[in-house]
């Protein structure tokens, strides 16, 4: 897991991977502070801390590709192009959202920029993205389709069953192991058999590749080579993101199962957007005010959704029976 | 219409030769729906394992897959598949596995139109069969349609005829929304007159097998034939025998206007008593025509147990013709016959 060498992006994806990060964090730890003032209905789970992930890998995906998330999705929506004010409103539960508050937190989709949506059931999105490979395969697309789960997600039989479908199929699909330590409360060093989660991938025939999750550039590299292999042919690959959450399983989580000061330490030592700053700036590719002005543009963002969704309407209750089927 | 005899088997694999070839994005996969995919042998050795899907192979190479046995996994790349562009058909080989799937169905497939605020469509079909009969025991035997039909965004599929299994797999293929298709084990054999050109029955139309003033008898499947024989056997009672053909949605408007005409019910189900669709149904007409029952309505069905391997028990087990009759005459105050 050492720090790859001098990033090849450009200019604008370095700046498009920083307005990503950065949005998601603001996005979450806005959600962390409206969420304590009782406003927000239902379960929210922060993605805050593993933004280099969602930026390293959706930003390389194109349009049409897929991606099928977790119960902490807010962050992959916001990486496929998910529109962040009605993100805002969905989770507020208003009819301006987009699933016009059907689906909330865990269930935010948007199947016209390939995002499959957050998922309810832990280990839920490795199937659909075999899916989405076998539609590239027929259709003879060059579309692929990323599945991401936890560290628990990767005990589920679906998350097994699903490596070996694609493997099987030569499909198109990148299974993403976001690794934070924690199912739940229970921690990885408990619940997951062997070290790693990648070294399953063997067993499948395919490669397994362990990433330092903090690090957006590490991710991007393997990331890039992933998708090219899916791409050109050459059928899926399993990548582990090692990494770690800023906030509990869920808002409300008192996280007593961590360590004191384990949270803080993350935010001092490693730290995805702090990481990523110093090493544009460091190697002269962005200036710090690039970065300040992402910085406002994105706060000013949040603060915008947060006001929008709040004054927005709520979906009336007659729209509880609409949408349950095409034609019935 | 070109006419001519079939079985219900060949229908279903007629519905689904034709829809492949007027739609190119319909896939079929499931376990050895090829059936010798890597082995040494014949290409297309089973074509499903009762060789429902025999032939369909050699016609369309590229969209007729064996899949691992890991009913999660493919039932799931269904689901992923329809909202990403394909009409897969996959086949769960016995309704009896669902237990290991049933997340992708109804949580996953079943709700991604309404959860995401009516912008998906998933068009799939789970094709899979059904029903006891054959002596396949407890976990290859059971009546599952009430377990589906109780998921909203499901369509939910049980034909008893040929001509009925091919228009409405031809409708389930065509259609946006998910559908379980289930079929009976024992009617696959069964012949009947089914057109050559392809043909859609739409959901939600109920098909009146016989008229009558006495009594109404709903059945579904095989009970639809167990029901006829019931009725035929019977002097003196004019039942009127109602096929729903599809139990999601439900054309319960047919089934209240016979009992509001005949005023007595009697449903037959071949799923377990309790939360299946003979209480369903009895509910529901209840409500909308309670003040035309002149008895209570009456359901046959199995016992509340698993299904029974031995044939003395499985015979027991479900309901027949003697026991529909028996109902019949119960319902309408006939007595039994010396």
């Amino acid at each position: 897991m050492t720090a790859v060498a001098a990033p090849t992006l450009s200019k604008e994806q370095l700046l498009d991977a920083y307005r990503v990060m950065r949005t998601i964090r603001e996005f979450e730890e806005r959600l962390h502070r409206e969420f304590a003032t009782g406003e927000i209905p239902g379960f929210v789970h922060l993605y805050a801390g593993e933004e280099a992930i969602a930026a390293g890998i959706i930003g390389q995906l194109n349009h049409d590709d897929y991606v099928a998330s977790t119960h902490r999705g807010h962050g992959h929506a916001i990486a496929k192009g998910c529109d962040v004010v009605g993100m805002m409103a969905e989770i507020y539960g208003k009819k301006t959202g987009i699933c016009h508050g059907k689906g909330g937190s865990m269930h935010i989709a948007d199947l016209d920029q390939g995002m499959l949506g957050a998922n309810g059931i832990v280990g839920g999105g490795p199937p659909l993205v075999c899916g989405v490979g076998l539609t590239a395969k027929v259709k003879g697309t060059q579309q692929v389709g990323v599945s991401f789960t936890g560290d628990g997600g990767s005990n589920q039989g679906t998350f097994l069953e699903a490596l070996n479908l694609a493997s099987a199929w030569h499909l198109p699909c990148i299974f993403v192991v976001e690794n934070n330590g924690y199912a739940e409360a229970t921690s990885s060093a408990f619940h997951q058999a062997g070290v790693d989660v990648a070294k399953r991938a063997d067993g499948f025939g395919m490669p397994g590749v362990v990433v330092d999750g903090f690090d957006f550039f590490a991710v991007h590299e393997v990331a890039g080579e992933a998708i090219a292999r899916a791409r050109s042919g050459g059928g899926p690959t399993l990548i582990e993101c090692k990494v770690g959450r800023y906030y509990g399983h869920f808002e409300g989580d008192q996280q007593t199962y961590r360590a004191p000061n384990e949270v803080e330490d993350l935010r001092r030592q490693r730290d995805c957007l702090d990481a990523f700053a110093r090493r544009v700036t460091g190697a002269g590719l962005l200036e710090q005010a690039d970065l300040d002005a992402i910085d406002a543009s994105v706060a000013e963002l949040i603060d915008r959704s947060v006001v929008e969704a709040k004054a927005a309407p709520d979906p009336t209750p007659d729209d509880v029976l609409t949408d349950v089927y095409v034609s019935y | 219409m070109t006419m001519r005899t079939i079985t219900f088997q060949q229908a279903i694999n007629e519905a689904l030769a034709q829809e492949m070839g007027r739609d190119e994005t319909v896939v079929l996969f499931g376990e050895d729906v090829v059936g010798g995919s890597g082995a040494p042998g014949e290409d297309d050795a089973w074509g499903g394992v009762l060789g429902i899907t025999k032939g369909l192979y050699g016609q369309y190479p590229s969209r007729v897959l064996d899949t691992p046995i890991s009913e999660s996994a493919f039932i799931g790349a269904a689901a992923g598949a329809a909202a990403s562009g394909l009409r897969p058909v996959v086949e769960l080989m016995f309704v009896d596995f669902m237990g290991v799937c049933l997340d992708q169905i109804f949580n996953q497939a079943g709700k991604f139109r309404y959860m995401f605020g009516g912008k998906a469509v998933t068009p799939m079909v789970v094709r899979t069969m059904f029903g006891a009969g054959i002596r396949a025991a407890s976990q290859h035997s059971q009546a599952l349609y009430p377990v589906f039909t109780h998921f909203p965004g499901l369509k939910v599929v049980v034909p008893s005829t040929p001509y009925d299994a091919k228009g409405l797999l031809t409708q389930a293929i065509r259609d946006d929304d998910p559908v379980i298709f289930l079929e009976h084990k024992v009617l696959y054999t069964l012949e009947g007159d089914v057109p050559e050109e392809p043909y859609a029955i739409p959901f939600g139309e109920a098909e009146i097998v016989r008229e009558g003033d006495d009594v109404t008898v709903v059945a579904l499947g095989r009970m639809v034939h167990l029901a006829a024989q019931a009725a035929a056997s019977l002097d003196g009672v004019e039942v009127e025998l109602i096929d729903p053909r599809t139990t999601s949605p439900l054309d319960l408007e047919t089934i209240v206007e016979s009992v509001e005409n005949t005023g007595r019910l009697v449903v037959v189900d071949e799923a377990n008593p309790r939360c299946g669709l003979a209480a369903d149904i009895i509910a529901q007409v209840t409500a909308e025509a309670f003040d035309s029952l002149k008895a209570a309505p009456r359901m046959v069905t199995p016992p509340h147990t698993p299904v029974p391997f031995s044939p003395v028990l499985e015979d027991a087990y479900v309901p027949s013709p003697d026991k529909i009759a028996e109902a019949i005459r119960a319902t309408t105050g006939s007595p039994a016959p010396a």
